[in-house]
């Protein structure tokens, strides 16, 4: 009987094509939209990830997400080094520096400012695109991240010298790396702690962030609670600052509410069509319903033969639609190419997506199941 | 125009002149209300009645005298809400529900006033859907099928979708469909009646031919006096009650 519902369902093209539409329009609707939502949230970690070396970065206790910068004083770097469980920390700077391009023009730049001794936090080797990190060592060096250069200078081929002027002082970029892309879409520079505070107006406070690992016998978990506690700074790990971060933007800033109204709308459209549709298509088959009822065909499978339908329908559409946001994807990954595209379509989406199209399919079936079941049987003599 | 359409014979086959001893329909006080109170509506008024194997039965009378209630309830689509409903040997007034699913599944064939065929199947497709029901494999079904639609005149059809055939055509799949599992008791609703004369005189000759057996029972409701000729048995209907139980070649009161 399986068959027979297959055949209910494609006898009917234009049916069974809109019944897809609806599925297929709802899945893109929806997979594009969170994608790109959570390729944006993505990017406002992009720090988060690229400075990879420590476990636990501290911060002045008020500091809610990455770019949230409060300067704290150096001898806090000697607090959390005093810690016990604490193996090592460092001292980094992040923060946006304002740089005077060649042709005159200002720029802001993201500029981070790594331990001079250890270079923590650097780009991993594999993402160094050219030069050598100990070039950063030079005076007035810089790396600069690939979508930067680009940014900053087009399709223009990478070059060792060219530089930049950042507080009156002269930035050689020295190497190129690749880097996350970023909410702001800033370029990024790398430069040493002390060439950092060069680059900046005169402040008294320059420390942003601490950098720490803990001891092996401790999970950095342990180790940041304990850092708290004993220098009443916040101290997070990797994931806690990640979501942290995430958390700041999805409560603070309008982003979730734009990109829910366009995801609950597809979602809306596509319950709307395919739930409409599914249900036209089994009333005007009501009176076959009632025959293959009146047949010997029990309620059960009734209900296998439309769950059947409904499968098949939801799993074309969501192919169809996964497909068409992978494929938006592609094309704006290769089309843009001096901003980075946020862009994050992950198993997450998939999933988000599958269940939304799941429950599209179900409440279009079961509004129609309702009709079957409760079908007389003998309508078919009416 | 092929031997069953042409078919002038209004004589049971000789196998229904060998009918199983018994009634195949036995029907005793039945009663069917529609509504409640005010609004309560008497369909089938205490109607007793025996149907015999061998026989093809028209169930006539004017519209709204309650002739599809009660083949609704003898096919065990309706519940009866008074009397007694015996079929094939099996009171259906005390049989359970997916019971009755399963028992009308394989012993009853519907021929239905509007063909009510799958728009989407072939008519060997449509006419297998009753052997797929009872889990037959689509190959076999698919077979048992072909051999029905040949017997019915469609041998050359069986790819046909119901859209590409005539009125009278896809009645013949309907009662191909209706018989393809063997069933023993028919019930057709107003099988003629979409039809024009020469086509429902060809249906009801074919209904005649292949579904009239000894041990089968077969109910045709019409309204079309002019297939009065095939019956076995005419019971007529008014008000929801049997008036009169004719035998062959003898004609209702208009």
């Amino acid at each position: 009987m399986n068959w027979v519902a297959l055949r209910m369902l494609t006898g009917d093209r234009a049916k069974y094509l809109g019944i897809i539409f609806g599925v297929a329009f709802a899945a893109l609707l929806m997979s594009q939209q969170l994608s790109i939502f959570c390729g944006l949230m993505r990017n406002t970690t992009s720090q988060i990830r690229d400075i990879e070396g420590g476990d636990i970065w501290v911060m002045d206790k008020n500091v809610q997400f990455v770019d949230d910068v409060k300067p704290m004083s150096e001898n806090k770097l000697m607090r959390v080094r005093g810690v016990p469980g604490v193996e090592w920390a460092v001292r980094l700077y992040k923060g946006i520096a304002r740089a005077r391009l060649s042709d005159g023009n200002f720029q802001q730049m993201i500029l981070i400012g790594l331990d001079d001794a250890t270079l923590v936090g650097a780009p991993r080797p594999d993402r160094i695109l050219h030069g050598g990190l100990g070039d950063l060592r030079q005076p007035n060096a810089v790396f600069i991240d690939e979508f930067g250069w680009r940014y900053l200078y087009g399709d223009v081929p990478f070059e060792v010298g060219r530089t930049l002027e950042m507080n009156d002082k002269r930035a050689v970029i020295v190497g190129m790396c690749k880097c996350n892309p970023t909410f702001q879409t800033f370029p990024i520079l790398y430069c040493t702690y002390s060439q950092a505070v060069q680059f900046l107006p005169q402040e008294r406070k320059t420390l942003t962030f601490i950098l720490a690992k803990g001891v092996p016998e401790l999970s950095a978990e342990q180790v940041s609670e304990q850092i708290t506690e004993q220098t009443g700074l916040k101290a997070l790990t990797n994931d806690q600052f990640f979501w942290s971060t995430i958390q700041y933007y999805m409560q603070r800033t309008g982003i979730p509410i734009n990109f829910g109204i366009t995801v609950m709308l597809g979602f809306v459209v596509g319950c709307a069509i395919a739930g409409q549709t599914f249900y036209l298509f089994t009333l005007e088959n009501l009176k076959q319903w009632g025959a293959l009822k009146a047949m010997g065909v029990s309620n059960f499978r009734l209900v296998r033969m439309i769950l059947l339908q409904a499968l098949i329908v939801g799993l074309i559409g969501f192919g169809l639609g996964i497909g068409g946001a992978a494929l938006f994807g592609y094309v704006f990954e290769r089309a843009v190419k001096s901003t980075p595209p946020a862009f994050y379509f992950g198993w997450q989406i998939m999933t988000i997506t599958a269940g939304a199209v799941t429950f599209i399919a179900l409440a279009a079936s079961l509004l129609s199941m309702r009709r079957v079941l409760f079908l007389e049987a003998g309508v078919v003599f009416r | 125009m092929t031997a069953i359409e042409s078919h002038p014979v209004l004589t049971a086959p000789e196998s229904a002149k060998r009918s199983l001893p018994g009634a195949a329909i036995q029907l005793r006080g039945v009663s069917k209300f529609f509504g409640t109170g005010d609004t309560r509506v008497t369909a089938v008024n205490s109607i007793t009645l025996d149907l015999p194997y061998g026989e093809m039965v028209l169930l006539v009378g004017p519209s709204g005298c309650g002739k599809t209630t009660l083949i609704s309830i003898v096919a065990g689509l309706l519940e009866a809400s008074e009397g007694e409903v015996s079929v094939l040997g099996q009171n259906l007034t005390r049989m359970g529900g997916n019971r009755k699913v399963r028992f009308r599944g394989a012993n009853i064939g519907f021929v239905f006033q509007q063909y009510n065929l799958l728009p989407a199947l072939t008519a060997v497709e449509n006419a297998c859907v009753p052997l797929l029901i009872a889990g037959w494999p689509h190959s076999k079904a698919i077979t048992k099928a072909s051999q029905l639609l040949e017997k019915v005149g469609l041998g050359g059809r069986l790819r046909s979708y119901p859209s590409q055939l005539s009125g009278g055509q896809q009645q013949r799949v309907a009662i191909a469909r209706a018989l393809v599992h063997e069933p023993r008791l028919l019930v057709c609703d107003e099988p003629t009646a979409a039809l024009d004369a020469t086509s429902g005189r060809t249906v009801m000759g074919l209904i005649r031919e292949v579904a009239v057996q000894s041990d089968r029972a077969v109910i045709v409701v019409t309204h079309d006096s002019r297939v009065y000729d095939f019956g076995d048995k005419i019971v007529a209907m008014a008000d929801g009650k049997v008036t009169e139980v004719l035998g062959k070649g003898q004609r209702p009161h208009e």
